[in-house]
């Protein structure tokens, strides 16, 4: 009994998550516009969706942005982490402090600053501005994967290296690094995802003139938003259902 | 109209900390017989001084100047007191007479204490919510943690602003939920632009984010410490709340660190659900910025929000002092 | 000025930490094939001294020589020299074979050399058939022969080993200590040696160093340092002793506990204040009224080969250890050899102790 009611209760939790996401999906299958007459079974917004140059343009910014930003931020926060590691006491407790800051302010403060920075120097926003925030935001979430990792190696690890002739590059890139792999790996998805998934750094640190999915998302709410644009992220939504599965089983695989 | 010129001394202060930084690099190399690693870090440090610190330092010299670059606590004054120019106008053209005419401008002050009312409440649902939430879910008899982790996250991959709009479908006068009550016969109700909708909407979206840490805590937990109560004579729910509820206040404290924070400054949901009828803080300042062009004010409001939260979150980590709550998930 | 038989020189070393000094001037030399051990209690400075010749660290003053050439600032992938870390430091990402074939696929050694080489290896510490394993699946005992197998491989000059049996059980660490020393011997490798374990260090050590607190005590051959401690410190920490005030009576007498007994030391000076060290083993029991001097049994404590007697001299206790016990509350005489009364001056605080 008392096990029904906790699944009851864990269903129930779940009916809720998932209620907004059942609504979009469905809503990119009917065939008319309307949000909630159902006008029949029909494919005409995933086809749309190809031919709205505004939408596949935002796509190709948000994912190009995550990718370029996922690959800066993991190699500036792989970098950054080792060395953080391998700083006294002191400097490393400022570091964690400068890296925690961007994570307990406000995401609307950070735009905000990122946008009066751009101003400031005269930087007029666009793609190389989101770009540019969306490293520096995914930098400490990088840093704060790969940190935890190399404070499991045993620290003489990189001296036996030195010891058995590597030179310092050569530690770091064939044994610190995949040590740290699978921290690198997290780090990394992390990154790809909150780059994909943000809006208010982006909004305030772009132009209107380029926007990602979310920007443009929130520019159209007030129209009404497309079904096309609810066809595109129920595609999205399984492309990393996919990516998961396949993650999934690999691991178990290796296992 | 702004004046973006750096002052000689902002170009005087960058000389400096660069030249710091280089006597470092060269000091750190000399004595250490060659490159250490924590120069790997250099990069990073610049970045950050350039992309955290300075933003930082500019929010704060928006906040204390006025449009002209001068120096000024006028800005906070207009938090206290929206009219705060105007007021100072009227009564220097009238003198006594004038304060019939003025009144103070509440409108900052009231959507800070109404955003702080609705990150509470929020905070609060989600507690109670995810706090059982999380407890089942690192039952080990149901055995479903981890399923039960992914299928958590897995709604978080939609885009956070369509699902917030799919809730308009749900919520609107002619959404789902009012044409499955007409269809029951009932009348239709008014769900939408108003704080409920708002509130719902931010529960629904910060929720994941209390269940988390919750369950990561509990699921650490060692569970021969409730066998070991139980031997001891505990019923289950002496267990539950002399025992796990104590251990599992770390991860508590980073739920509600995780909900508290965005919940404070989401300007999305409120302008989407609560339809421009209500406003808060975050809503403020972006309009601050983006509608009235008013840097100065803008910059005190986020500065008073950040403070707000630095204080905040420092109360927070004296309860849980080792950070056991861990970060993200 | 640096003599052609030493191997490794440390001339004048000192080494700070953030304003904390860990070494204090110490001078030491190795020779080849010299198997030497760093002895002393933790925070003696040992370690530091070992990382110093592994160029993990530089000394904030004085010279490395190595064959008579200045390597102090040579960093470690350019020294001649291998280390056997504490808790053996393997790369968890590779396999044994990968980890043993580290170092030499670095040297760019040709393959089939490297897979000739590491199957000797893995020979030499008997773990031939692990090759495939990963590393974390081996014992502690197995990880610590892939540890040295991994230093030894590239034949090194000198191989440096941090406390390498420290974490190992007290039987399979007797069986390393041997094991350690015959491969010594055959490889005629020199061995420079890093504990906190007294017994170890005198079973298998040339040479054994006594550190404490940055200096270096004394230097010498391990049955010199047991029978001649140069002062009651290190009496204190190589075996147990009873240590004991006395003053010089002449050349060849000492007095202590209430007797004077004649002993082998002189040129002290005469009524001169020094410390007496009597090993427990070196007291010899008989009766009552036959010895030097006598006293009550306090204690007997039954320690498997021998027994551990606390006799009341009067102005002392002293530790006895005999196969014969004497019952609790008897009286026994007490009489000591000259040759095992080690007479030393009273420690100094700052003592300077280069030999």
């Amino acid at each position: 009994m008392m096990k029904f009611l906790k699944r009851f209760y864990l269903g129930l939790i779940l009916v809720f998550l998932y209620v907004p996401i059942g609504v979009l999906i469905v809503q990119s299958f009917n065939a008319g516009k309307s949000r909630v007459k159902w006008e029949g079974f029909s494919l005409r917004w995933y086809e749309e969706l190809f031919h709205d140059a505004r939408i596949m343009n935002a796509l190709y910014v948000t994912v190009s942005i995550a990718l370029l930003a996922m690959i800066a931020a993991t190699i500036l926060g792989t970098l950054a982490a080792i060395g953080i590691y391998s700083m006294k006491k002191r400097p490393q407790a400022l570091m964690m402090t400068l890296t925690n800051l961007p994570n307990t302010m406000p995401d609307i403060v950070t735009g905000i600053s990122l946008m009066l920075l751009f101003l400031f120097t005269k930087v007029e926003r666009g793609y190389i501005t989101m770009l540019l925030a969306h490293i520096a935001f995914d930098t400490p979430y990088v840093i704060l994967s790969v940190l935890p990792k190399l404070k499991q190696m045993n620290k003489h690890t990189y001296e036996a290296a030195l010891d058995l002739g590597a030179t310092p590059a050569y530690a770091i890139t064939h044994v610190i690094i995949p040590e740290c792999k699978q921290g690198i790996i997290t780090g990394a998805m992390l990154a790809f995802t909150l780059s994909i998934d943000d809006f208010t750094i982006s909004y305030f640190t772009t132009s209107p003139l380029i926007q990602n999915l979310s920007t443009l998302i929130y520019s159209a709410a007030r129209k009404g938003i497309e079904p096309s644009l609810n066809a595109l992220s129920a595609l999205m939504f399984i492309a990393l259902l996919i990516l998961l599965l396949i993650v999934n089983h690999r691991t178990a695989e290796s296992k | 109209m702004y004046n973006m010129t750096l002052p000689w001394w902002g170009w005087a202060m960058m000389l400096v900390g660069l030249a710091a930084f280089i006597g470092m690099l060269i000091i750190s190399i000399r004595r250490n017989h060659g490159v250490k690693r924590s120069l790997f870090a250099s990069p990073y440090i610049l970045w950050m001084i350039l992309f955290t610190v300075v933003p930082v330092i500019l929010i704060a010299y928006y906040a204390f100047t006025d449009a002209n670059g001068v120096f000024t606590l006028n800005n906070f004054r207009n938090f206290w007191d929206s009219n705060y120019e105007s007021n100072k106008v009227i009564m220097e053209a009238m003198g006594e007479l004038g304060a019939a005419y003025i009144s103070r401008g509440t409108v900052n002050v009231d959507t800070l204490v109404y955003s702080l009312w609705m990150a509470f409440k929020c905070t609060v649902i989600c507690l109670l919510l995810g706090y059982p939430a999380a407890l089942f879910m690192a039952d080990r008899n149901m055995k479903l943690g981890s399923t039960l982790v992914v299928l958590f996250i897995i709604p978080m991959w939609m885009n956070f602003l369509l699902r917030t709009i799919a809730w308009m479908s749900l919520l609107e006068d002619n959404g789902l939920i009012n044409n499955f009550l007409r269809w029951l016969g009932f009348e239709g109700v008014q769900l939408m632009y108003n704080s409920e909708a708002v509130l719902l909407g931010m529960i629904y979206n910060f929720l994941p984010f209390m269940v988390f840490p919750i369950y990561t805590v509990i699921n650490k937990m060692d569970y021969r410490l409730s066998e070991a109560a139980a031997d001891l004579g505990c019923n289950s729910w002496k267990t539950l709340y002399k025992v796990v509820m104590p251990l599992s206040v770390p991860g508590v404290i980073s739920g509600i660190t995780m909900v508290f924070m965005p919940s404070v400054t989401t300007f999305f949901i409120p302008r989407m659900l609560g339809g421009g009828n209500t406003m808060m803080f975050g809503d403020l300042i972006e309009s601050k910025f983006l509608v009235e062009g008013n840097w100065n004010v803008g910059s005190a409001l986020s500065l008073i929000m950040m403070v707000l939260i630095l204080i905040s979150l420092s109360i927070l980590r004296k309860a849980d002092p080792n950070g056991e709550g861990g970060g993200i998930a | 000025m640096i003599e052609q038989e030493h191997l490794i020189d440390l001339k004048n070393i000192s080494k700070d930490f953030d304003g904390t000094t860990v070494l204090k001037n110490i001078n030491l030399y190795v020779r080849k094939k010299e198997f030497v051990t760093l002895l002393g209690p933790s925070g003696c400075g040992k370690t530091t001294t070992l990382r110093i010749i592994g160029g993990f660290e530089y000394p904030s003053e004085g010279t490395v020589y190595f064959e008579g050439k200045d390597i102090t600032n040579l960093p470690p992938y350019k020294r001649r020299v291998n280390t056997v870390f504490q808790k053996y430091a393997l790369f968890p990402h590779l396999n044994v074979r990968d980890n043993i074939a580290f170092g030499l696929k670095i040297a760019k050694v040709p393959r089939d050399e490297i897979n000739k080489r590491v199957d000797r290896m893995l020979d030499l510490v008997n773990l031939s058939g692990y090759g495939k394993r990963k590393v974390d699946q081996l014992s502690g005992g197995q990880q610590q022969r892939i540890a040295i197998a991994r230093a030894l491989v590239n034949e090194p000059e000198v191989l440096l080993l941090d406390e390498p049996l420290g974490a190992l059980d007290l039987k399979l660490r007797k069986e390393m200590q041997l094991e350690l020393k015959s491969m010594q011997q055959r490889l005629g490798i020199t061995f420079i040696y890093v504990t906190h374990d007294q017994e170890e260090a005198l079973t298998m050590s040339d040479t054994v160093v006594v550190m404490r607190d940055g200096h270096i005590l004394q230097i010498g051959d391990p049955k010199r340092i047991y029978d001649e401690p140069a002062n009651a410190f290190v009496a204190d920490f190589i075996g147990e002793s009873n240590i004991m005030r006395g003053i010089m009576v002449r050349d060849e007498l000492v007095h202590f506990s209430g007797y004077d007994f004649p002993c082998v030391d002189s040129g002290f000076g005469e009524g001169v204040p020094v410390d007496v060290v009597v090993r427990p083993e070196d007291i010899m029991l008989v009766g009552e009224d036959i010895g030097q001097i006598s006293g009550v049994v306090k204690s007997v404590l039954f320690k498997g080969v021998h027994y551990e007697m606390m006799i009341d001299v009067g102005e002392t206790t002293l530790k006895v250890h005999s196969t014969v016990m004497q019952p609790q509350g008897s009286r026994v005489g007490i009489n000591i050899v000259p040759y095992n009364i080690h007479i030393m001056k009273p420690m100094v605080k700052e003592a300077s102790a280069n030999v």
